[in-house]
């Protein structure tokens, strides 16, 4: 039987999701190997080196470099704070002596005799990293950090901002063509990871940042309206760095598009559980999707369904999702995929696929098509 | 020696594109070609198997075997083997560079324009006056974290104060390369030779240092080879050896595998000195577009790193501005709707346009991605900034100063397009239009397509060092670029100078194989397209007073041109091209344009 292989997005049951949890920098680990953890618990810490400023003691003396050894009143490696001497030339006869006071709280880290200036290295900034998902400890990484591991619902968006985030998932609407409204946003969203139909418009998503509601999971949103969140055009789908304080992540595309079925259903299935989100994006070889994690707990494994097919590429019979006009947006079933070249309306030669929609047949490039990658 | 069979490959970031070269009648000729999916990341982790790949449908079309025990066989025997094999590569991001000068516009910019030269990626310059403090340098250094740095700047035996304090910022930083923790960073210095050991002394031991000469010895003066040279070293030494499955890759070729970017600059660099013409090369890719030229012997290559037309296709809306897209666009739309439709072609990149309106939409962005990459180019491709000019009265009233562009629209001989959006265009006509509108060419000017995008194979080939190989090596690159790698598309004719609404700017008389002869009359705004093949064409050009057509105003032109698949095409359009504001004439304009030149058929706009 005929199949392509066009990479989709996961909506899956169960997954054991597995998630590296690093140090920028060598530190410490404080788990060890088959510890459980929850999503919160730090699992380590390192010191980030400080930044590192110049200072042109040599220009401030106004003397030669060469001679700045001459003047120093520290070494390398010495310890400094704010308004110690650093220093101090002779002047004449005892007179008009002047002098050069760090700038800064750090350490001596190089002088240079000859651009007559010495480097000082801030304090160290200390970082720590938490174990973003409830799960148990399957490797340690020696001084960089542990791989948890969980048993977990596991969705991909295709688009997302802000970084990682929890909270209690909550469904904000009953049916996955509706809008997240304005009004129905209200403090007891606080904290919790909301989740809407089809569109999240700016007003609401505005609300939602200012309610400090964790994040938002959506069907659609406008592609317009993030210049407004962001504060710039955003060029290139490169994000997590934001700091929104609610993450976002569209499900299905830019535009009014309602949440696929299965997606929806999945998310309600859980509702009120705490879960773990993200929104950093990459989209370029390599590409990294936005996701949201939902850990099951024993009890649950037993009960889900794992009939599906598990298939890797699209093939008769496969649900897909149209993700290019004029159709963007609908479901549906592969009929046949026919092996010759095809021209389209656009006079553009690809490989297509005969997809049903709604009792309809249609003729779609296979390169528009995304198939639900379901368990 | 004469060669029989070559093969090459291109490992992009996506596809590895392999083709076999056959002497076929005494002419090198492109014989097969076959693709398949580059295996640099997980699962496969190893190069090769994508370059197996790929040559095993060239197996599969020509019947000859060309791998034994997953390897390449480069030895010819009856109907297995090859002659030489030779390969490019751009996967896994390319070569990431950053450079460092003195003087942002002087030794910074020598340094950029070697490290582009050489195929890389520019992800900062650094420079002494460049505004940021050290911290922020250091910062940035340690953050980008680029697989080489480059650091110039002073002339031979000036002050070396500047150049030390830029390896003491480099040193503060202690980058760590991108790609494997086992290995130091290499750094090369091509700064002021007397501060070669005080930078030594800085760097010591921490990088991976080379030192070759001053890529600047004298302000009036700019010595880019031995930088170039040095990086394509450590390319090869370094960072290829990190990616994975280099190692093996590097030891089945027969010339050193060389940075994509690098290979195609290579080529045309030396199709300019061999024809001694002047070229505009352009690739347009999904996330990035290069634009290679070469004026007045001098070559010089852009990257302009986020101007695509999938990765990046926001960006080129963010830059260029609604407007400016939606000025191509042939129909109305709704600005809400349209940025959604090119956001969603940002997270899906892989999708391609089904509907007519798809497709004018996706051909209004590569214009103005287009138009911006060729902008930064010009910019960028200036003569040495910072020398002083000898001056004679005559230049009395003329401003110019140092750094103007080298970039002479008039002075265009050849322009060569490639990448999706040109070379896979449903029609030769809409890649025609594409270019004249985004690079408008002024004079007389040949249009060309990379048909399948071969221009990288084709550069190494060119570039083969081996001196029993190397001439022949050069000429089949020659011989398989103007006979399969380039479609011609025609010349374009364009009169340059002030005109209003209705005037004649141009009158022409076209003698094709000596017989058929057809007289031209070019207004204003007019739009013209005359099918002819490519082959010699004889033309009289007379410009009308105040037009010039390369000779000057009013100067007439005797020449002989080239038709093509689209043919000859008169452009009466101003330079930049004036298009109506308001809505019904801009589309009166984009529809008589468009017809002229049969660019949609199908489609009544």
């Amino acid at each position: 039987m005929a199949h392509s292989y066009t990479p989709g997005l996961k909506v899956l049951h169960h997954s054991k999701v597995s998630k590296d949890r690093r140090l920028p920098i060598r530190g410490e680990v404080f788990k060890t190997k088959g510890d459980t953890v929850k999503a919160n618990e730090i699992v380590a810490r390192t010191n980030l080196p400080g930044n590192v400023h110049m200072l042109k003691v040599a220009n401030l003396l106004s003397i030669s470099p060469a001679d700045i050894n001459d003047v120093l009143k520290i070494k390398i490696g010495d310890e400094v704070s704010k308004g110690d001497l650093i220093a101090e030339n002779s002047g004449i006869f005892g007179f008009f002596k002047s002098d050069v006071k760090s700038p800064l709280d750090g350490t001596i880290e190089s002088v240079s005799d000859v651009t007559g200036q010495i480097a000082i290295r801030d304090k160290p900034i200390p970082v720590e990293i938490d174990a973003y998902v409830a799960g148990t400890v399957k490797d340690v990484i020696s001084e960089e950090g542990v791989i948890i591991q969980a048993d977990a619902a596991f969705i991909q968006g295709i688009f997302g901002i802000g970084g990682e985030s929890r909270g209690d998932l909550h469904m904000l609407v009953s049916n996955r063509n509706e809008e997240i409204l304005t009004e129905n946003l209200n403090q007891s969203h606080k904290g919790k990871i909301i989740v809407g139909g089809s569109f999240l418009s700016l007003e609401a998503y505005k609300k939602a940042i200012e309610l400090k509601v964790s994040g938002i999971i959506v069907g659609g949103f406008n592609y317009f309206d993030l210049k407004e969140i962001l504060g710039y055009s955003l060029g290139v789908a490169i994000t997590g760095t934001e700091t929104l304080g609610t993450s976002l992540i569209v499900t299905e595309g830019y535009g009014k598009i309602k949440m696929s079925k299965r997606t929806f259903e999945l998310l309600n299935i859980h509702n009120g559980k705490f879960v773990s989100i993200n929104g950093a994006t990459q989209i370029r070889a390599g590409v990294i999707r936005p996701e949201i994690v939902i850990p099951l707990e024993k009890e649950e494994l037993s009960n889900i369904d794992k009939s599906g097919n598990g298939q890797l590429g699209i093939r008769e019979g496969s649900q897909v999702r149209i993700i290019r006009a004029p159709y963007f947006g609908k479901i549906g079933i592969v009929q046949s995929l026919p092996t010759e070249l095809q021209k389209m309306e656009s006079e553009t030669m690809v490989r297509v696929a005969e997809v049903k929609i709604d009792n309809k047949s249609y003729i779609i490039p296979r390169s528009n098509l995304e198939m639900l990658e379901i368990d | 020696m004469k060669l029989q069979k070559i093969l090459a490959t291109d490992c992009g970031s996506t596809t590895t594109k392999a083709i076999l070269i056959e002497r076929i009648e005494g002419e090198y000729r492109l014989a097969h070609r076959g693709e398949a999916p580059t295996t640099v990341e997980a699962p496969y982790e190893d190069v090769t198997r994508g370059v197996l790949n790929a040559v095993m449908e060239i197996e599969e079309l020509s019947g000859r075997k060309i791998i034994e025990n997953d390897q390449i066989l480069t030895t010819v025997n009856g109907d297995t083997g090859v002659d030489l094999y030779i390969s490019t590569s751009s996967a896994g991001g390319g070569l990431q560079m950053m450079v460092a000068g003195v003087v942002k516009s002087m030794s910074g910019e020598s340094a950029e324009r070697a490290a582009l030269g050489a195929g890389s990626i520019v992800m900062d310059i650094i420079a002494s006056n460049d505004g940021r403090l050290a911290h922020e340098k250091i910062k940035r250094i340690r953050d980008l974290r680029p697989d080489m740095i480059l650091i110039s700047g002073g002339i031979d035996g000036g002050t070396i104060s500047h150049v030390v304090e830029l390896a003491e910022i480099l040193s503060a930083a202690n980058p760590k390369p991108r790609l494997g923790q086992n290995y130091k960073l290499p750094v090369i210095y091509a700064g002021n030779n007397k501060a070669q050991d005080q930078i030594k002394n800085t760097l010591g031991d921490m990088v991976d240092l080379d030192i070759v000469d001053n890529i600047r010895p004298v302000l009036e003066r700019e010595n880019l080879e031995p930088s170039r040279d040095k990086i394509h070293d450590l390319f090869m030494e370094h960072v290829m050896q990190q990616a994975p499955g280099y190692k093996k890759l590097m030891s089945w070729t027969d010339a050193p595998i060389m940075p994509t970017p690098g290979a195609v600059g290579s080529l045309i660099e030396m199709i300019a000195e061999k024809e001694s013409i002047s070229v505009v090369g352009v690739d347009i890719g999904g996330a990035t577009t290069d634009i290679f030229s070469v004026f007045q012997g001098k070559f010089n290559r852009t990257v302009s790193a986020n101007l695509g037309m999938s990765y990046s296709i926001c960006n080129v809306l963010a830059e260029a501005g609604l407007d400016n897209v939606l000025r191509w666009v042939p129909f109305d739309i709704d600005r809400k709707e349209l940025t959604n439709r090119i956001g969603n072609k940002m997270i899906r990149p892989t999708t391609v346009p089904q509907s007519m309106e798809e497709l004018f939409i996706e051909q209004a962005i590569a214009r103005e991605a287009l138009r911006l990459s060729f902008k930064q180019h010009k910019d960028f491709a200036v003569g040495l900034k910072g020398i002083q000019k000898e001056r004679t009265i005559s230049d009395a009233f003329d401003q110019s100063t140092s750094g103007e562009t080298l970039v002479n629209m008039m002075d265009l001989d050849l322009l060569v397009g490639s990448g999706g959006v040109l070379s896979h265009a449903p029609r030769r006509e809409q890649s025609a239009k594409m270019l004249i509108d985004s690079f408008m060419p002024e004079g007389i000017t040949q249009l060309a397509v990379d048909s399948i995008f071969m221009m990288p194979q084709l550069g190494v080939l060119a570039g083969i060092d081996k001196q029993d190989l190397k001439d022949e090596a050069k000429s089949a690159a020659l011989e398989v670029f103007h006979n399969d790698c380039l479609i011609r598309l025609g010349t374009c004719i364009n009169p340059i100078g002030k005109a209003k609404k209705g005037d004649l700017l141009l009158t022409a008389q076209i003698t094709i194989d000596n017989q058929k002869t057809e007289n031209i009359k070019l207004y204003k705004d007019d739009f013209l397209r005359i099918e002819a093949p490519y082959k010699e064409i004889n033309i009289k050009l007379n410009p009308e007073k105040n037009m010039d057509i390369g000779a000057g105003p009013n100067q007439e032109i005797n020449t002989i041109i080239y038709g093509g698949t689209v043919g000859l095409i008169f452009d009466g359009r101003s330079r930049p091209i004036d298009i109506p504001l308001d809505s019904e004439k801009r589309l009166q304009s984009l529809k008589k344009w468009s017809e002229a030149i049969n660019e949609y058929p199908k489609y009544n706009i």
